[in-house]
């Protein structure tokens, strides 16, 4: 327990009354509400003595002082919780004249030397449980003990997958695949089952890259020292809550990577190109390679080249490979603005996660770089972005209606905004990490509609628009 | 055998909060604030496993009591009272007997319960739960809530302190 402090005792003055407990006579602990005063500079508190025998504050030993305020709003939950204890001994009544308002009779002087307690306005209350995992394993691990059978957490199956997985991010890997499929079908190749079958193997990829960087990162300590995760951020921690073993985890990474690995091989056998097996092989190596040893790609400060990499040219360029059995210039201008937004969703995601990163040893650009200079990149990484997109429909390298992806940009000075004013708030942060996600996914379904605006203006003969 | 006074169980029915003290390793008191719910009987209240320190303090010393004296945890109720009582930890399966033990009660309380449920995947381990289960034996009443003047003090009948 901490030693008291004035700024505790200060604290306790905020409150309206206080519950005094101590041990009676009996062996139970007893409480009483009382009102009170506090003298912070003399580190005293006055209480009011509740009357009668049963309810007589000790004076030979311990008692308890709380404060609190958790105030339910009912059908809402409860608000600005927040509750104070401290420690300590009362003294006789007429010692009582030595703290403010506590002249008459019937006030005892509390001196405490112990406090805890907790203000959610200082440690959220997400902040709060992740804080208390470990208490939760070891309690866990000692009630298995004591029942002799194992005790573990659970979800169920659909939830744990979607957890482990973090299955919503698959969006990352079809804006680009999606994109590279019409961006084919634009120059006249299209085959459905082939479209199908990268549309499934590319995501058995990402969610295998996902597991396995999960692994990487909980063995090295990242998302441990990571107390302020988000939706977005921190992992998925099912290996922190003991939701899945190591041993699980390695076997669905396995597993994903095989269903990966085999239609991978069969897209490469249909189409013969070895081009696609280079692409293939390099994605597969990146993402790997993003957390595994020996080249750690994010704690070098890689982590977004290997995303605009992984999630740009590799999936985009594949999935075009894959239907032409070519690379085009225009494939690979088409595959910049969605790499580097997605490389910005790592990036900003990596802003709440930057401290717990540091602990870790993992050298991303948020913990290299000043605030000033993280806003400052993402600005000009957004600017990049949609003048790729421009430059593209000027140099006649993409079609016209692709600048329909700048219907998007608002979205990106929403983010700006988030990050400026809550930069260290993870919390708060949430919201504008979830718009960063949407501006990724809005800009690729952007481009995807001006390609099939392009599709369609050729079948029916508009040149303008084709 | 129900033997609370009638004010003292109004006080349970309506609490959002209350306050349970139960005695530290080193023998001092710790006070928790958590939502009681009662069955006319026993208290219940709760704990994740997240916060299981009151839990591992219960099961080497049962001895508790919970408080009830905020007006505003009391949709305005201004009596207070404090109940001591031995608690009794159920824990076989902390994924979901305490559902079925006492959810119908928490949410007949709070029904927003059934929104924080809803959100287990974001709090898997919020909602590993043990229930405390509460016999009262002894309870001080402060009628309007007036604790300068002495309590009125009700003991269990004699089997049911036992």
């Amino acid at each position: 327990m901490p030693r008291i402090e004035r700024a505790h005792l200060e604290k306790l003055a905020g409150y309206p009354f206080v519950v005094v407990s101590w041990v009676d006579d009996a062996g139970y602990p007893l409480s009483a509400a009382t009102e009170f005063t506090v003298d912070a500079t003399a580190g005293v508190v006055a209480l009011r003595a509740p009357a009668g025998d049963a309810a007589a504050i000790p004076v030979d030993r311990e008692i308890n002082v709380l404060g609190s305020h958790i105030h339910p709003t009912p059908g809402q939950g409860y608000d600005e919780r927040r509750y104070l204890q401290l420690w300590g001994t009362a003294g006789a009544a007429d010692a009582a004249t030595g703290a403010a308002g506590a002249a008459d009779a019937g006030w005892v002087r509390f001196t405490p030397t112990e406090a805890w307690g907790w203000d959610e306005s200082e440690i959220p209350f997400f902040e709060y449980s992740e804080r208390s995992v470990p208490q939760s394993r070891r309690y866990l691990a000692q009630l298995s003990e004591e029942q002799g059978r194992t005790i573990r957490p659970r979800l169920s199956l659909g939830w744990l997958f979607l957890r482990t997985t973090r299955l919503p991010f698959l969006s990352a890997t079809a804006v680009p695949v999606l994109l590279g499929i019409a961006v084919a079908a634009r120059g006249g190749a299209f085959d459905a089952w082939l479209a199908l079958l990268t549309i499934v193997g590319a995501a058995f990829a990402h969610l295998a890259i996902n597991v396995t960087n999960d692994i990487f990162d909980t063995l090295s300590g990242a998302d441990e020292a990571n107390v302020n995760p988000t939706q977005f951020s921190g992992g998925s921690r099912v290996l922190i809550y003991d939701l899945v073993t190591l041993r699980q985890l390695v076997a669905l990474a396995i597993a994903l990577f095989g269903g990966a690995a085999a239609i991978g091989l069969a897209l490469v056998w249909v189409t013969g190109s070895a081009t696609l097996l280079w692409i293939g092989l390099i994605g597969i190596g990146l993402g790997v390679a993003y957390t595994a040893p020996p080249l750690k790609l994010v704690y070098r400060g890689l982590g977004e080249i290997a995303v605009a990499i992984g999630f740009g040219p590799v999936m985009l360029l594949g999935a075009y490979v894959v239907q032409t059995g070519t690379l085009t210039a225009e494939a690979a201008v088409a595959s910049v603005p969605v790499a580097i937004l997605v490389a910005l969703i790592l990036y900003v995601n990596e802003i709440p996660d930057r401290v717990g990163d540091a602990a870790a040893g993992k050298r991303t650009l948020p913990v290299r770089l000043p605030q000033r200079a993280v806003i400052g990149l993402y600005v000009a990484g957004v600017v990049v972005s949609f003048g790729v997109v421009i430059g593209g429909v000027v140099a006649q390298v993409l079609p016209l209606a692709t600048l329909l992806a700048l219907l998007a940009a608002p979205l990106a000075w929403q983010v700006y905004g988030g990050i400026s004013r809550f930069y260290a708030q993870p919390y708060a942060l949430m919201a504008y990490m979830g718009v960063n996600v949407k501006l990724h996914l809005y800009v690729g379904l952007l481009l995807l509609a001006g390609y099939v605006v392009a599709i369609v203006a050729t079948m029916i003969a508009i040149p303008q628009l084709a | 055998m129900a033997w609370l006074p009638a004010p003292v169980e109004r006080l349970l029915e309506e609490a959002l909060v209350g306050e349970l003290t139960v005695i530290g390793r080193d023998g001092r008191p710790i006070t928790h604030p958590l939502i009681p719910l009662y069955d006319g009987e026993r208290i219940y209240m709760h704990s994740s496993t997240l916060f299981s320190r009151k839990l591992e303090h219960i099961k080497r010393n049962p001895h508790v009591s919970v408080s009830l004296t905020d007006p505003i945890a009391m949709r305005g109720l201004t009596d207070r009272a404090t109940i001591q009582g031995t608690a009794r930890i159920i824990e076989d399966d902390p994924h979901s007997q305490w559902e079925r033990l006492i959810l119908d009660m928490w949410r007949k309380k709070e029904p927003v319960i059934d929104a924080f449920l809803k959100m287990r995947v974001a709090l898997p381990l919020f909602f590993e739960r043990a229930v405390i289960e509460i016999t009262p034996e002894r309870c001080l009443y402060w009628a309007d809530g007036d604790t300068t003047r002495a309590p009125a003090v009700t003991g269990a009948p004699r089997d049911e302190a036992a």
